[in-house]
């Protein structure tokens, strides 16, 4: 009974400001060219030569990064409205989804560090790894192969 | 600081709402904390693997494709489509909630109706995608595209890659399905006897949370 008078209560109070139209398309436009320039970054990175592409695909990857978390950040600030709500909301919300940083780092961390030590101890592996695929398979004509030109796929 | 002892004090101490958001909103945030886990396993276990093998599949090499005009040289292109279909209907879904929020229930049913049609036609493409990659022999299990290098791939990728916007794809369904339901609601004079429509709210979270998600498996698929 008490919430959905809660609830009546906070709406009249939020009747008072009129909804922001304008914030909203120009949250829409901010995604919209940051998606826009991640995809011309993507295409010219893969349409160009570079004398060191892993560098620049680390760089690249960097970058989108932060474009990505600047995305999600206008998206929970702006549409789901988490900006306008009061700070021990935000808060509840924004310190546990910290802990990604954590996740992220350590299982990254750790599959790296298998990757290398397989490479360093595993000779089969690494030789394996770097066996060329057979070159009848083109790839990306839909038509030339269905189901029975397929590989089996090998799991390590 | 002692100003700001008190005053945390009396925000916790009763007779004020300490979120000052309804409970059912509440709880629509902290459900959708335990979603951004469940996906953070899903996509953390996606990196952990990609990070511990020698070479991946090239993702402008597997998604160049684009319904009817077939093969492009254009890479991204169909997927960038999605994109821009999903952040479209996140706008549309925030345009509800204001109508919402001024009453205005002929505006809450326009703008449901456009971020349905949003959802399906995002659900639409990626069907298409399914459909074209496992005409292409991938599937789970099975994974016909080569190693950026050259080198025979493993099946992880296509494991990955059906597991993780499979599950996203749910999601999305699930939110059609809910913001159909809100529609049916709306029309049905539900909200406007309840004086407010706090419901549109709640969807709404749920709605810019798929969108949320999305953007995520974007970047880690088809821009890594």
């Amino acid at each position: 009974m008490e919430n959905a008078h809660a609830a009546e209560h906070y709406h009249a109070h939020d009747e008072q400001h009129t909804f922001d139209r304008k914030a909203i398309w120009r949250t829409f436009r901010i995604l919209l060219y940051i998606t826009v320039f991640e995809l011309i970054l993507a295409i010219g990175y893969y349409s160009m030569t570079f004398s060191n592409p892993h560098l620049v695909k680390h760089l690249l990857n960097g970058v989108f990064i932060v474009l990505t978390l600047a995305k999600a950040f206008f998206i929970i600030a702006e549409f789901m409205h988490l900006r306008h709500e009061i700070r021990n909301l935000i808060l509840s919300i924004s310190i546990p989804a910290l802990l990604f940083i954590w996740f992220i780092t350590a299982f990254l961390w750790d599959g790296n560090s298998y990757k290398n030590l397989r490479n360093t101890y595993d000779r089969h592996y690494k030789e394996h790894s770097a066996e060329q695929a057979p070159p009848s398979k083109g790839h990306g004509h839909g038509e030339e192969h269905g189901a029975e030109t397929q590989e089996p796929g090998k799991l390590h | 600081m002692a100003q700001v002892a008190t005053a945390n004090q009396n925000m916790w101490s009763g007779g004020k709402s300490p979120y000052k958001v309804e409970y059912g909103k509440l709880m629509m945030w902290f459900f959708l904390m335990s979603d951004a886990f469940t996906f953070g396993a899903f996509l953390i276990s996606y990196g952990t693997i990609r990070f511990s093998t020698n070479s991946w599949p090239d993702p402008n090499h597997v998604f160049r494709s684009f319904p009817i005009i077939g093969e492009m040289h254009i890479p991204l292109a169909f997927v960038s489509l999605m994109t821009f279909i999903l952040i479209m209907s996140s706008v549309t879904m925030v345009l509800a909630v204001g109508s919402g929020h001024e009453m205005d229930r002929k505006g809450v049913l326009k703008w449901l109706g456009w971020t349905i049609l949003g959802g399906a036609a995002f659900l639409g493409c990626q069907a298409w995608e399914w459909y074209h990659l496992h005409h292409q022999g991938a599937w789970w299990g099975h994974n016909p595209f080569p190693n950026i290098d050259g080198s025979q791939s493993s099946t992880n990728f296509s494991n990955f890659f059906f597991t993780i916007t499979g599950f996203h794809g749910f999601h999305v369904l699930s939110g059609v399905v809910i913001n159909i339901i809100m529609f049916i609601m709306t029309y049905l004079n539900v909200f406007d006897k309840r004086g407010h429509y706090l419901m549109i709210e709640k969807a709404g979270l749920y709605w810019h949370f798929v969108d949320l998600v999305w953007v995520f498996v974007f970047t880690c698929f088809y821009l890594f």
